[in-house]
């Protein structure tokens, strides 16, 4: 039914996030060709654009959060992210932090 | 690895001896009883490669009463060993060997197949399905458990045990210190059970999003199914991190590579952390489940709705959050930050308000209910209190300043026997007897039930309670004896009777299961208790048909057969029939198993042409697999109309 009913209007979802894809490759481009700081910081900013453009392509082109199961599907990728995220921030957070870590620079 | 035989076939050991003795026998007896009555064809036929979910729980939990007498005559062993100071049973050796197995047996291949034994059976019928999503994956699934847990079961007659702990941690763990064959099981097996458990997990996790019967929403499913959710989900995203461990020591001991070893830039503690982020999560994959068969029981027997159904649902969800949260107080001792320390301490007392607020939940469903003291009921009454104990020490273990006395005493060991013992395996007697009848058409004696329950409920209290006050004075776990001087006789030899009424009361739990098959009268109806409120209960006959619903259920409302009940619907009656659409068995799932466990055996000796032939082999059934093209088969309108008449007299 949703399908019809968006038959013959322009796609404007499309559009819009294929010119957001577009500027973010070119800013990210431009941070790695024309900025003089650091590698490390180059490399922290084009992270963020490259998961800001993941998330745009699961959002505008795959349609995850439409459909029956939308809410399911991303909230299982929200808690796919956070158990991930927690589990390296912790275990590089244990690793390197109290004793583990005086051990470890002796 | 060059072993000479009498280091293959372990030898020199009258405990072991006896084992291999009795297994030989008990083989040879088991292969000539199924050829003299000629049943090999029927086993494979309806049993080995059977999809049907109900099979499947079955030979779950069969393999998993199995696994509870083998880790119970391992804790057996260690309470004689030590019963009396300077003990001369068991070597330190054998003692070392005797603890890691009883560990690994109890929560990867006894507590988890019986709760998925459970879940298997009872979760589609709760649902109103007639099989699970993936029904070939199922029977993968049981497959990988049982040669996973064969391959770490031989263990202890070919090659030796793992002898490092359950938790098999590392340097201990590493080739420098335990070499030989003893680790390298523990790492093949769990990682091959581990297969067939991430694979139940999405299994049921899609089932029980997908398949529910018209009308069932989120909110109106049993506690059970939510539980096995939430478990199901957790699982998902647990399990990985396990098999990442293990496959990371393996490769440590099989390939030399230097991840957790002393030498080389290798860190130990990595290994500990990331068995922990998937053991605390795993404690509450076998809580869980249990949790929510105290709630069908609990409010069946008090004849009311679950109190606060919604609050019970938060509270299982936001444990599935917390439970990723924890894991460091596991290992408060290794010498983290403070910082670190605090934020897992705080954590850790969150996460029992939620499980605090089901406790309530439990109580206000029986405050003015019609209570039935029938044998399922008993076990959940008595988890209560003592989970409740066990929970409680654990909030005093979960202070990182205060656990810096508590940890590696007999205080930690008594703390997760209570919540273990008193949640999960009190949950697999209660849900066993409780859906009894559901499974093989009649229920079990409950006068002798009640003599079990009060015998392990006594044994266990005995065994485990003045275990917190060994702790207090001191005495560290994993010891294999102590001196007189040490002022820990008697307690230690109270809590051993204490061990040996638990023993006493499974052998009269498998006298039970005998003697009820013999003399119990057959059920009648399919609601064998009478009181049931959920679909399970709603089939045409005590022991559900193949396809478990003629017609598939509607449902309206929480407890929906309760509902039909009152309403004096049944909607099994209903005569006009369509063929239903079922999966065909397959072969597949069990020699691709065996291969892996050919693999496993062959890497555990270093053997790496056995790997690489198994490897293959498991490769080829995978492209068979690819190539099968049999969607299943229909069951025709006749046969389900004489099923469904057969059913109703």
């Amino acid at each position: 039914m949703s399908q019809q009913t968006k038959k013959g209007h322009f796609p404007w979802k499309h559009i819009i996030g294929f010119l957001i894809s577009i500027a973010l490759t070119l800013v990210a481009f431009a941070t790695a060709l024309w900025t003089d700081w650091s590698s490390s910081t180059i490399f922290i900013i084009i992270l963020i654009f490259a998961v800001i453009q993941a998330a745009l392509q699961l959002v505008m082109f795959m349609h995850m959060t439409e459909g029956e199961d939308g809410g399911l599907i991303s909230g299982n990728t929200l808690f796919g992210f956070f158990i991930a995220i927690v589990i390296i921030v912790g275990t590089y957070w244990l690793m390197t932090s109290g004793h583990m870590h005086m051990g470890m620079s002796m | 690895m060059d072993l000479k035989w009498n280091e293959f076939i372990i030898t020199g050991d009258p405990l072991i001896l006896g084992a291999q003795i009795s297994i030989l026998l008990g083989s040879i007896a088991a292969v000539a009883a199924l050829t003299y009555f000629k049943k090999w064809t029927w086993l494979w036929k309806e049993w080995l490669t059977s999809v049907d979910h109900k099979k499947l729980g079955i030979m779950y939990i069969l393999s998993a009463l199995l696994m509870l007498f083998r880790g119970g005559v391992d804790g057996l062993m260690m309470r004689t060993q030590l019963a009396t100071p300077n003990m001369e049973f068991l070597d330190p050796q054998h003692y070392n060997e005797v603890f890691s197995t009883h560990g690994v047996i109890m929560i990867i291949f006894m507590a988890m197949p019986f709760l998925i034994g459970l879940i298997n059976y009872i979760v589609p019928l709760q649902i109103g399905a007639r099989d699970v999503a993936f029904p070939f994956l199922n029977n993968l699934s049981f497959w990988t458990f049982f040669v996973g847990m064969a391959l770490f079961n031989i263990s202890f007659i070919i090659g030796g045990s793992p002898d490092a702990g359950w938790t098999g941690y590392t340097p201990l763990a590493t080739n420098d210190f335990s070499p030989g064959p003893g680790q390298n099981y523990y790492l093949l097996g769990i990682q091959i059970a581990g297969i067939g458990t991430l694979m139940t997990g999405i299994n049921f996790f899609v089932t029980i999003l997908k398949m529910r019967t018209k009308g069932m929403t989120l909110m109106k499913m049993s506690m059970f199914t939510w539980t096995t959710l939430i478990t199901m989900l957790i699982i998902i995203f647990a399990f990985p991190v396990l098999t990442v461990a293990l496959a990371m020591q393996t490769f440590d001991r099989l390939f030399g590579s230097v991840l957790f070893t002393l030498h080389g830039d290798g860190n130990p503690m990595l290994w500990v952390n990331l068995f922990w982020v998937w053991g605390h999560p795993e404690v509450y994959i076998v809580i869980l489940p249990a949790f929510g068969i105290f709630s069908e029981i609990i409010s069946t027997f008090a004849r009311k709705q679950l109190f606060a159904y919604k609050a019970m649902v938060v509270s299982i969800v936001t444990i599935s959050v917390l439970s990723f949260l924890v894991w460091v107080h596991h290992f408060f001792t290794m010498g983290n930050s403070a910082e670190a320390n605090s934020f897992f301490s705080i954590t850790t007392m969150a996460i029992s308000i939620p499980t605090g607020v089901k406790i309530f939940n439990w109580l206000f469903t029986m405050y003015r209910g019609r209570i039935t003291f029938t044998t399922p009921m008993l076990w959940s009454l008595a988890f209560i209190p003592n989970f409740v104990i066990g929970g409680v020490t654990g909030v005093m273990l979960a202070m990182a300043a205060a656990d810096y006395q508590y940890h590696n005493t007999y205080f930690l060991v008594s703390h997760f026997h209570y919540v273990l013992i008193s949640g999960t395996v009190f949950a697999c007697f209660a849900g066993l007897i409780y859906w009894y009848p559901k499974m093989f058409g009649h229920k079990m004696n409950e006068k002798i039930g009640k003599w079990v329950f009060w015998i392990f409920i006594i044994g266990f209290n005995v065994c485990f309670f003045p275990q917190y006050f060994l702790g207090l004075d001191g005495m560290p776990r994993r010891i294999s004896t102590y001196l007189p001087e040490d002022g820990w006789t008697g307690l230690n030899f109270i809590s051993t009777v204490g061990a040996f009424l638990m023993g006493l009361a499974f052998i009269i739990f498998v006298y039970n299961i005998y003697y009820s098959w013999r003399y119990a009268p057959r059920e009648k109806t399919g609601d064998a208790w009478g009181l049931g409120r959920n679909l399970e209960w709603a089939t045409s006959s005590s022991i559900p048909p193949h396809y478990n619903f003629a017609v598939l259920p509607e449902v309206t409302g929480l407890d929906p057969y309760w509902d039909m009940k009152e309403k004096g619907l049944d909607q099994q009656k209903n005569v006009d029939y369509k063929p239903i659409h079922m999966p065909s068995n397959s072969a597949v799932p069990a020699i691709m198993s065996v291969l892996m466990g050919f693999a496993g055996f062959g890497l555990v000796f270093h053997w790496y042409w056995m790997g690489i032939v198994g490897a293959i082999g498991i490769f080829i059934t995978m492209i068979v697999r690819s190539f099968d093209y049999n969607d299943g088969y229909y069951i025709s309108v006749e046969e389900i109309k004489e099923t469904e008449a057969k059913a109703n007299k």
